[in-house]
């Protein structure tokens, strides 16, 4: 009941912002943290919850973002609709690479979900109706009341799909689905000999995941009125998106969430103040020293601590 | 384009070079994840910081495959104590290792990267030597005389390797930590240090890879992205750890993607690496001469 109020609370605290008269850059960084809860929070219900590390996130963010560029140029499709469809086709996509888990997994499954990255990225550069390698160009349509610019909704659609990634990523792990995901992790074998269904488990986990990542993904023409196959599908999406979990802490779903909120604000100002390379060494520094230094993450460091303050 | 004879003859010719290209640079990763189940993902980030090192060295008049010669032993070190880094803060932990030491290598091939870009900016680098721009006219054919170099070289670096690792005494040690870790523990041998050095010579070996991976084309800092489908195509497709494997699934690579080059334009070689890793990985995980 607690979960839910706040949830509340902080869905209409992002309307309120929003519909304040703060300066519009604001929503334009904020956006972009929003956006990498979502995407963090996806990756870690497969690989958090059940081992299986996908290096492919920018394969299912771009697919979302092109189903979406696909629709609106098509139909004119409203965001709504957008959105819906990206999560829909990066969830099948999510679906399919999670049939490859049959038989792939550890390094052999992050592998194929990078091969995967860089087949559809092909596919793309070659396919003139979205633009092909040079990009498209989107009008966006007129911004809906009561917003003031299309960046400030983009920005309340983002926290709205944040809150929904979070809330499934809760549900997921306090239901019997976590609880199965996490015997995939511990020993997949011991798992399925105790009656788990892996395989179920597996391709929803995957399905969930990639859907999620989709609709991050399909926000993001809107915001750029812009698509091009090299930044879309770039590796650094899926980088982050494994950082993130990583330096927050994979076991708890506030994990990702942390790792996010942290991660995301230093590279947005670090784009601004330095340079965007920097902001990629950040990730990497960060993700090598905590998965050396701290496993478990910020969350990890916290219990070590409250342990000790005891 | 039209299909003809005398151009499949000639994409033949060039994948047959660019596939023994191919073998060398993924023999070092043969070696590191092959045999030693390492998840290197940042041998391709390893190997372009080669081609930047030989560019260094090449730029004060070296010839770049003497640069390459001459960086190994410093590459040798660095693998050596890649592999201390690794084993003291995942192996030696044992629980989860795959999950976190995957995310390590992968954020040291960001590092690397962006290391590069600060370094060097991105703009593409090359080297320059009496072989790289002229070509060598066979009969109604050009062959680029910097792939016959790397044809050489590659053919070399495979061979002596292979007589290494099946004629030598430390050789037959990695191949044995391959097999059966804990019975090289039982016959009184160290495997830590085993694999340190087979390590050590994988990573030695792409201080070459990279040498002519300058050579064959100019590089820039984001290659690596692209090697990660070639090389690990090639190893997963070799069947982890056969060096002979290895030199056919170059070819293999090497073929395909110089035909695909020809027939259907440059925009879509990229997607042929990683397509037939996808292939390989979801039909013979084991590789064609696996283990």
């Amino acid at each position: 009941m607690k979960y839910w109020v706040s949830v509340a609370v902080l869905f209409l605290l992002s309307v309120a912002l929003a519909l304040a008269p703060t300066n519009d850059y604001f929503f334009y960084a904020a956006f972009v943290v929003l956006q990498f809860v979502v995407l963090s929070t996806a990756w870690n219900i497969l690989g958090g919850y059940a081992g299986y590390v996908n290096f492919g996130t920018g394969a299912f963010f771009a697919i979302g973002a092109y189903s979406a560029v696909v629709l609106f140029k098509w139909l004119g499709a409203p965001l709504a609709v957008q959105m819906v469809a990206g999560a829909a086709v990066s969830g099948l996509l999510g679906f399919s690479v999670g049939l490859l888990t049959l038989r792939l997994r550890g390094i052999f499954f992050a592998i194929a979900t990078v091969a995967v990255t860089f087949v559809l990225e092909t596919v793309m550069i070659n396919w003139r109706y979205v633009g092909g390698a040079t990009g498209l160009q989107l009008v966006r349509p007129a911004v809906i009341e009561p917003f003031d610019t299309y960046t400030r909704m983009l920005f309340v659609v983002m926290a709205l799909l944040a809150l929904i990634a979070i809330s499934v990523a809760r549900y997921v792990q306090d239901s019997w689905i976590g609880r199965g995901l996490r015997a995939i992790r511990d020993s997949e074998e011991a798992a399925e000999c105790s009656g788990v269904p892996t395989l179920k488990l597996k391709l929803f986990a995957c399905t969930i995941s990639g859907a999620l990542m989709g609709a991050a993904g399909a926000a993001m023409p809107m915001y750029l009125a812009f698509i091009e196959p090299a930044s879309t599908f770039s590796l650094n999406y899926s980088v982050s998106a494994l950082a993130m979990p990583m330096i927050g802490g994979t076991a708890h779903w506030i994990g990702p969430v942390i790792g996010a909120l942290i991660l995301a604000t230093i590279q947005q100002v670090v784009t601004v103040t330095i340079s965007n390379e920097i902001n990629v060494l950040v990730v990497g520094v960060l993700l090598v020293a905590f998965v050396v230094g701290a496993p478990d993450g910020v969350l990890g460091l916290f219990k070590r601590w409250l342990r000790s303050s005891k | 384009m039209i299909f003809s004879l005398d151009l499949l003859t000639e994409a033949l010719l060039f994948g047959v070079l660019l596939g023994c290209f191919y073998a060398a640079v993924s023999i070092g990763l043969s070696v590191s994840f092959g045999l030693l189940d390492v998840p290197h993902v940042a041998h391709p980030a390893v190997m372009v910081l080669g081609s930047y090192c030989t560019y260094l060295l090449a730029s004060q008049g070296l010839d770049p495959i003497v640069a390459g010669v001459v960086l190994m032993p410093a590459f040798f070190v660095l693998g050596i104590l890649i592999y201390r880094f690794y084993y003291e803060s995942f192996e030696k932990r044992g629980t989860d290792a795959g999950v976190r030491g995957l995310a390590f290598f992968f954020g040291v091939a960001f590092i690397i990267e962006i290391g590069l870009i600060l370094a060097f900016g991105v703009d593409q680098r090359s080297v320059s030597a009496a072989y790289i721009g002229s070509s060598w006219a066979l009969g109604e054919y050009r062959i680029p005389y910097r792939m016959l170099v790397a044809f050489g070289v590659a053919l070399v670096l495979t061979f002596g390797l292979t007589v290494y690792l099946s004629k030598t005494f430390t050789g037959r040690a990695i191949k044995a930590v391959a097999q059966d870790e804990p019975a090289l523990r039982l016959m009184g041998a160290n495997p830590v240090r085993i694999k340190q050095w087979a390590f050590g010579i994988a990573t030695g070996v792409s201080a070459l890879a990279g040498a002519m991976l300058i050579i064959v084309n100019p590089v820039e800092p984001a290659l690596d992205r692209l090697y990660i489908g070639r090389t690990f195509c090639v190893v997963v497709l070799a069947g982890l750890g056969s060096m002979t494997g290895t030199l056919a699934a170059g070819l293999i690579l090497g073929i395909a993607e110089s035909i695909v080059l020809m027939f259907l334009g440059a925009s879509w070689a990229p997607a042929v690496a990683f397509g037939l890793l996808l292939i390989a990985l979801g039909v013979r995980p084991q590789g064609l001469f696996g283990r």
